[in-house]
Order: structure tokens, then sequence, then C-alpha cells
């Protein structure tokens, strides 16, 4: 007995799955192209360089909870000297205002979901 | 030794990794030829594998039965451990699959003085299987994160799953701490125990020491090298839509990982990991212990020379004539 | 013997320690009492078997044909082909290591080799170096290794160390059943004219006068009338017992040994004794005088070969469905693969018990009920006349047989019968009963003298589970239904536990039977009843 038709059945289901990107990519008429940002006209310097913050904005948005909450401690000063409240509405979303076109892009795209908005209200929903 | 080779097979893949990273071309094909012809090769590679399998047909109906038949209507049967019905079968094989059904009845025997046997429960490499394969499952979940766009629902789902404890900036996900340990200790055991090593092949450590430098370059990237995923998800879309693109700015730890998943993938048909499909095509446990209720054909029953009763007749008739047993033909 | 006696002591000094190199470099060490005798060439010619020539394991040249080789190899090729079970075995094992102690032989030797995994792995290097792409491109680094004359003598050695009882293909997260690789492996080894004479030559006498031990019509005929007129004797009634009766209902295949063997005999007592209580028509056959089969110790053609003699005499003495006897691989090849091989059975009508009326659903199409099943239904429905008493003269345990367990499931019909017909019953420790029981270590036909201590070895775990029972309950009697248990069990308990006895299912029943018009004078050994000795009843 050979059983050729479940064989079949089982291989087929392997490989929808195993090939579920390609087909979904298709079916989704996904895009290759990373999200683009609606970034702050006024400011061209974040508090740290680009890649710092792009990679790590989420550690130093929990070093600054952690330390206004625990610590009360508000103050913070850029490597270059710059000072700044250590706060994400009075800081981070005075100029990233826009939260729909800024933070969700990426964090959709990468399928990362920020717990921020927990606590906080996104600035458009203030209006 | 056999462990050995294993570790240098992957430093060497490390290091050309590494080495490969810096230039552009050289990272246009670890990034992007290397990942698609892993990908062809896994696929086809699995494909020819069961065909393979299933050219060869199960010609007898050999299922281990490891609980009561069903047999007399007030006798009760074991529909898990030893199914009658297709149904049952299908429950038995998604027990095998899902919870490691036979690996849980593992026991350890132990020889005391005496002599005395003893048997005592031994869940260790249950509890290490279950939690490597179904971690393995979750950060493969995971990562459809980077291959898919829109990230649909069940990622979400598995991705806010895996990270609940909410441990960690970025979370920590338990499916990486999980594969770690387990990998870790199915290492250890082999590395250890005497008989398990004198067991173990090359080709059971190469695997081990591939996914231990995949979870550990990912967990590195994640949590203490960073880099910047953005890029990595165009690339990884770039893949996905056939459109493949190398982004700026990826790292040279993120070339290994890749390297390593990719080796893992091209190696897989060709090795032991097989089990994966296999474990559906074993006709120990994907038969139903029906038996005497439905005949089970075999392709290539061949004839074969018996012994009749009338050649048996022909030699003993005088005999039996004598013993006063009836016959077919009497004796002349 | 000249051999220094076996002491259990020594036996049981167990070293697990293995090897410092690795096991491709340690030599079969071919030692006396650890290996069986190389097939008489008579029997072997008889059946047609490739090579027949006087040959023997301890001497070095094996006169295997030049291009043995290319005959093995091609041997292997055509099995991968024929056997999904083998491909996939051949591939899918991790080396995990869980069947490495639940292998009885590995238990109670200690020798790696023992261990399932490494004996599949003796088959597994050759199949990768000449099958495989990567054992032929990274050689030993890939665990393959080439086929020389040593490997050879290492599957001689090790495959009939294998009593192919599938325990632990229980344990196997993918079911890698070793009884498989070794059944291909015995194949390999008999297509170079490497069977030993323990198979070979009961499989010849089988495939001659229908059953292994070569008893010829006349004889079984005697056998079966000394039977009655033992019976007779036990009871004080005259019982029949019909032999190539053309018309009867049911045809009766037993194994050999329940005519010839003690302690089998009293089981075979029983059966008749049962059979003449309830008025069964049916018919024993000096042509079918076998349900056992060498054949599956040596080859599926042989196994067929032997197996033919049912299906065609049932068909010859025109009868309706079969009942087969106590024995252990016998239902294996009934069980699994009799309807395949020989089947289909369609000039036989399914089952029907004719004292109860049950419908024996399971074996619809096979036509053929275990006695096992065919009593504890009578019992259940009340058919014949029990005095539990009788069997008081023994504390009882049960050794469920390897294969009515892992290849049927065969548990609770005996043990309802058992607990029908004796008053104290006790079960071994449930890591050792079941589907996880333990082998006699002398099954798959190499159950010799000449292997001794390989049995003694491979037979210490059930003993030992036996000997838990007898010093806790003081147990006396190790129930069971196979006829290779009952051959092998009685020199197993004597070395390790002394004071246990043997007995079939049917002897327990026989004794219990209360038959009309009888006038009993005791069990049937002829042994007093417990209560006739003065011993007190507690039922």
């Amino acid at each position: 007995m050979h059983d050729t038709g479940k064989i079949l059945a089982g291989l087929a289901v392997f490989l929808a799955l195993a090939t579920s990107p390609l087909w979904y990519a298709s079916l989704a008429r996904s895009s290759a192209a990373a999200p683009r940002l609606d970034l702050p006209a006024a400011e061209r310097r974040c508090v740290l360089p680009r890649e710092v913050i792009r990679a790590s904005h989420m550690q130093l948005l929990d070093e600054w909870r952690t330390q206004v909450v625990r610590d009360g401690q508000r103050d913070y000063v850029t490597p270059d000297g710059r000072r700044f409240d250590k706060s994400l509405t009075r800081t981070c979303l005075k100029c990233h205002s826009n939260e729909k076109n800024f933070c969700s892009r990426c964090h959709d795209y990468a399928g990362a979901k920020p717990v921020c908005w927990n606590c906080h209200v996104k600035p458009e929903d203030i209006k | 030794m056999n462990a050995l080779v294993s570790l240098i097979v992957v430093a060497v893949l490390t290091a050309v990794a590494v080495a490969g990273a810096g230039a552009r071309p050289s990272a246009f094909v670890l990034g992007i030829v290397v990942p698609y012809a892993a990908a062809a090769v896994f696929l086809l590679g699995i494909v020819i594998r069961v065909l393979r399998w299933a050219r060869a047909p199960v010609p007898f109906r050999i299922p281990t039965t490891c609980g009561q038949q069903n047999s007399l209507p007030w006798v009760k049967s074991s529909p898990l451990d030893n199914p009658h019905t297709a149904l049952g079968v299908a429950a038995r094989m998604a027990l095998e699959v899902l919870c490691f059904r036979s690996l849980f009845r593992n026991t350890r025997s132990e020889l005391r003085d005496g002599p005395r046997l003893i048997y005592a429960e031994n869940k260790w490499l249950w509890l290490g299987a279950m939690t490597f394969h179904w971690s393995l499952l979750a950060v493969v979940v995971r990562h459809m994160r980077f291959f898919m766009e829109p990230v649909p629902f069940p990622v979400l789902f598995a991705l806010r799953m895996d990270g609940i404890l909410e441990v960690g900036v970025p979370v920590v996900y338990m499916s990486s701490l999980g594969l770690l340990a387990a990998a870790g200790y199915l290492l250890a055991r082999r590395l250890l125990s005497p008989q398990l090593r004198y067991i173990s092949l090359a080709a059971d450590y190469l695997p081990l020491f591939l996914i231990l430098g995949i979870a550990g370059s990912g967990i590195l990237m994640r949590h203490f090298t960073k880099l910047d995923v953005i890029a990595v998800k165009e690339l990884a879309m770039g893949l996905s839509t056939l459109q493949p693109a190398l982004p700026e700015g990826i790292g040279a730890l993120f070339f290994v990982h890749l390297l390593l998943v990719s080796s893992l993938l091209a190696y897989l048909p060709f090795s032991k990991l097989m089990h994966l499909g296999g474990v559906f095509l074993s006709p120990t446990r994907n038969l139903a212990n029906n038996n005497r209720m439905k005949r089970h054909l075999n392709p290539w029953n061949p004839p074969v020379r018996v012994h009749t009763y009338e050649e048996y007749e022909d030699e003993f008739r005088t005999l039996m004539k004598g013993a006063g047993l009836p016959l077919e033909k009497e004796p002349k | 013997m000249t051999e220094p006696k076996l002491k259990p002591d020594e036996v049981a000094s167990i070293d697990y320690v293995v090897p410092p190199e690795g096991w491709t470099r340690t030599l079969p060490d071919l030692r006396k009492g650890t290996f069986n005798y190389g097939a008489n060439p008579k029997s072997a010619q008889y059946l047609g078997l490739p090579n027949p020539r006087a040959w023997q394991p301890m001497e070095a040249d094996w006169k295997l044909p030049p291009d043995w080789q290319r005959i093995v190899l091609e041997g292997l090729r055509e099995r991968l082909s024929k056997y999904r079970s083998l491909q996939v075995f051949m591939d899918v094992c991790v080396r995990c290591g869980a069947c490495a102690d639940k292998c009885h032989f590995y238990i109670g030797s200690g020798d790696p080799k023992n261990m399932p995994v490494l004996r599949a792995e003796l088959l597994r290097s050759v199949y990768r170096n000449d099958f495989t792409a990567a054992g032929k491109i990274l050689g030993s680094l890939a665990g393959a290794r080439p086929l020389t004359i040593d490997v050879i003598k290492e599957w001689f050695l090790y495959f009939y160390q294998c009593t192919e009882c599938r325990r632990c293909s229980v344990f196997c997260p993918y079911g890698i059943d070793t009884a498989e690789i070794t059944m291909m492996g015995r194949e390999l080894l008999n297509l170079l004219g490497l069977g030993i004479d323990w198979i070979t030559t009961p499989a010849s006498n089988c495939f001659r006068t229908g059953n292994h031990l070569g008893i010829q019509p006349h004889g079984f005929k005697d056998s079966v009338d000394f039977a009655l007129d033992d019976l007779e004797s036990i009871f004080g009634v005259r019982v029949e017992a019909p032999i190539n009766k053309k018309g009867a209902e049911i045809l009766f295949v037993v194994p050999s040994a329940d005519y010839f063997g003690d302690p089998h005999y009293f089981g075979f007592l029983g059966y008749l004794a049962l059979f003449h209580e309830i008025g069964l028509d049916y018919t024993l056959s000096t042509f079918a005088s076998e349900g056992g089969n060498f054949g599956l110790f040596h080859s599926s053609e042989m196994m067929k070969r032997l197996n033919a003699k049912i299906y065609a005499e049932a068909r010859r003495l025109g009868v309706k469905w079969i009942i087969g006897g106590e024995c252990g691989h016998m239902w294996r090849v009934l069980h699994q693969y009799m309807d395949t091989m020989n089947g289909p059975a369609d000039f036989l009508e399914a089952p029907v018990s004719p004292i109860t009326g049950t419908p024996f659903e399971n074996a619809a199409s096979t036509k053929m009920v275990h006695i096992a099943e065919f009593t504890a239904d009578l019992i259940k429905h009340g058919k014949v006349k029990l005095d539990c008493s009788r069997n008081d003269h023994w504390r009882v345990t049960f050794h469920d047989s390897c294969n009515p367990a892992r290849a049927m499931g065969l548990f609770e019909e005996p043990r309802f019968v058992l607990k029908s017909v004796c008053n104290n019953f006790f079960e071994m420790p449930e890591n050792t009963i079941r589907e996880e029981t333990f082998c006699c270590g002398s099954g798959s036909g190499i159950g010799t003298d000449e292997n001794l201590e390989m049995r003694m070895r491979g037979g210490f775990p059930r003993a030992n589970a036996v000997r838990h029972v007898h010093e806790k309950h003081g147990v006396n009697l190790l129930a069971c239904i196979c006829a290779i248990d009952k051959a092998t069990l009685p020199p197993l308990m004597e070395f390790w536990v002394p004071g246990v006895q043997v007995a079939a299912l049917h002897e327990l029943v026989g004794n219990a039977l209360v038959m009309k018009g009888e006038k009993r004078t005791g069990d049937l050994r002829g042994q007093p009843f417990a209560a006739e000795k003065g011993g007190k009843k507690d039922a």
C-alpha cells in the first residue's frame, strides 16, 4: 500500500506553508520598500544620532520612564550638550506629533507593538 | 572528536559570513544568493526525499500496539495507543507529533545490588525535546514578521504570546530562552553521558551547534548589539517579493545569523532532521490495528514455493493410513 | 557442555562502561554462549536456500560466495524499494538514545551494540556508505563505513542477539522498530547462507511435515491419543479430539510444542477439555500442525511459505473459521501478515462463536480468533462452570508475550480468563508488563543451549520482575500464552528465580474446569488440588 494521495496532500500542505512568504506577498501586493516617515519639518536633529535612535529608542524611553517615575530625574543632557525634559509627550511627541505617520509606520512594518499607548494618549487622539 | 568536527564547521561558516559581510558583492551573495539557494535546496530536497519514501510501499500493516486491542464488545480498548479506526490513528499521530507521546513514556533503568533492576520515571528528555521543538516553531512563526507585509494576524498573535511576560525592552521572547536552553541541554547530555557520546555522530552535533549559533546570534542582535530591523525587513521582503535588493546598514552578525540559517535549511533534507517528515510516515505509528478486520494489500506479494497437502499426503499416505487418519487418496 | 557453569551473580555483574574507541573500531567478539550455530546444510538444501554448506561462526572462514558484497548490497537495494519502513528507519533516527536501556539484551549485557540504536547503526552505516550522497562524499565523518567481512560478522552476532520483541519501538519517538531492522538484517545474512540452525532446521521440518518439530502425521495422532488418555485419567471422562475431519465448523491450530513440550502440554490438555465441555465442532490437522512460524525469523518469503498451509488446510477441510492456540510469534504472523500474504480467506465465514453467538468482528477478514478471545467470551457468557479453588496451589502472575502485546494489544482477554480461573493473581510492576513487557530473552529463534549465557542475560529483566512478585506475594507460577516462553522461561526461572513454575493460560482453565460427569483426581499435571492436600482455600 502506498497512500500516495495522503502523502501528496501532506507535501502540498508543507509546500504551501513553506512558501507562504512568496504567495502572501503576491496576494497582499506587498512592496519590498521600507516605509517612508513624516519627519518633522522644523527640527532635523533628534536627541541622539539617527542610527542610535533607530536601534535603541525603546531602551532610551524605558530608561527615561524609570528615572522619572522612580527617581524624579527629569533632566536629559545629550552627548553634545543639549538639554531636554525626559518626557515622551513633551519632548518626543513635540516634534513627532503624528503617531500614525511616524511611529506606527515602522512599528507596523516590523510587527512590533509599542507599549507606550497603554498609558499615554496618542497625540492624534487629543484633538 | 565528532563534536569538534561539527564545531569547526560552524566556526568556519561564521568566519565566512564575517569576512563576506564587509564587501558589497560578497554581502550580496550572502544576503540574497545563498538564502535563495538554501530555500530551493530545502524545498526540493524535502520533496525528493519524501517522494522517495512514498515510492516504497508499506507491504505489511505493522503498528506497534501500545494499549488494549479492540476485540470483544465488553473489553475496553485503547483508542489512542492502539487505534483501530482512521480517526484513532489521526489522534495517535497528533499526540505523537504534537506531544511526543512515545518519548513521554521514557524511563531509566538502573541496576542495583541484589541484583535488582529498577525503572524510574525520566521525563527530562521529553521536556527538553518539547521545549526545543515548540520554541523552534515559535521562533520560525515569529520570524515571518520579516517576510510578510502587512504582518498577518497569526504572526502578530505569536509575537504577543511569546512576549507575554513583558520582561525587558525590547521584550524577551520565551522561545528565545527556550530554544537556547533546550538546545544547550540536548548538547550537554550528548557530551556528558558516555553512552550517548558513544552513539553520537558528527551529524548529531552539527544541527545543535548550528541552532545554538543561530539562536545566540539572534539574541545578541536583538538585545545587545542591536541592528536596524527595518533594513533587515527590507532585505527579507525583497526575497519574498522576488525583487531582491541589499539595503545598507546591516551588520556582520546578521550575515552570520543568515548564513547559519541557510546552512541549516540546505542541510536538513540530507540529514536526520528529515524526521520532521519521517515521523508522519512511520508504519508502526500511522496504521490502524485493524489487521484481522480489513485485509491489507502488499503490491509485491510474490508467489512462493509451498508444500501442498497433496505432496504431504503422497509422502505420508501409508503412515496416515496405518494411523487411521482420513485420506484424500487411498494407497495403492 | 564442558564450559564452567553460569552463575547468576557473575552474569548480573554488568559493566555499562563503553569502550574508549569508537564503535566502528571494535571487532565482533564471537564468544561461546553468545551466538548460535550455523544452519545444517541438509535443512538449507531442502528449503532451496542459497549457499548451503557446513560452516560454523567460530571458524575463521565463513565460506561466503565470491560476490558476497554485491549480493548484500543488491539485497539491501531491493529491500529499500520494497519496505517504506526500512527507508524511513534508515533515514530518520536522531540517536536520542531513548531506546538504549529499553532493550533486555542491553540491560542484561551492557554491550553498547545491543542498544537498539547501535544495532540499527550497524546496518545504517552501510546504507549511508552506499546509498546516500553524504555518506559517499564524507565517508566516516557522515557515519558511513564500507561493507567488510567484519561488518557481516557483527551483523550475524547482533541480529541474532535481538529477539524482535519491539519493546524499543514503543519508546522511540518515531516508532523505529528494531524488529524490522533485524528482520532485514537476517534476510541479508540468509542471502549469503548465514542462517542459524535453530531457525533453518525447524523451518525445513515445518515445510515438510507441517510442524517445526518434524512430527509426522501418525506421531501427531499418537500425541493426541496420549493426551486423551491422560484426560480420561484426570477427569474420568473420555474426550474426543477429531483430526483432519472434513466439514468440522472450526479448524484449531496450535504451536507444535503444545502437544510435545512441557509445560505446553498441560495447556493442550486444557484446550481439549474445554472444547469437549462446550461441545465444540472442531478439528485438529496433521498438516496444519504448527501455527508457529520460524519463517518469520528467516525472511518474509519463508514466512509466507510456511504460513500458506493454514488457509490451504482450512479450505481443504471445508471449515468455517479458525481458532489459534497460545503462541506469541505465531500470532504476530497470523495477525499482521497472514491475510496479506496468503489471503483473502473469502472461502471462510466471519467467525461467530457457536456457543455464545458472539461475532468476532475484529477477525472478520482474517477469520482467525485467538483462543484467549474465544475463552474470555465463553466465560463472560457463563458457558463453563469453573472452580477457582482448584488453582489455589498456585499464586499466579502473567507474562505478556512480546508479540501478542506489541503486535496485537491482547492484554485484557488473558487477564480476564486468568482472574476467572484462579484466586491468587498478582501483576508484575507496571514498567514490565503490557506494552512495556520484557521478552523472555530467547524469542525469534534463538532459544538454544548454544547461546545460553545470552539468553540468561536477555531474560534478566523479565526474571527480575518475576522475582519481585515472588518475594512480595509468594508468586510461584508464571502464566503465559507463548510456546517459546513455555520452553525458555523454565530454565530462566531456574537460573534467576528458583521456585517459580511456568504454565499455559489454558492449563489453569483446564484445572478450574468443572466437567459434566467428571470424577476429578487432581490438576492437569496429575497433582492433587490444594484443598485435598490439606491447604486452606482462601477464595
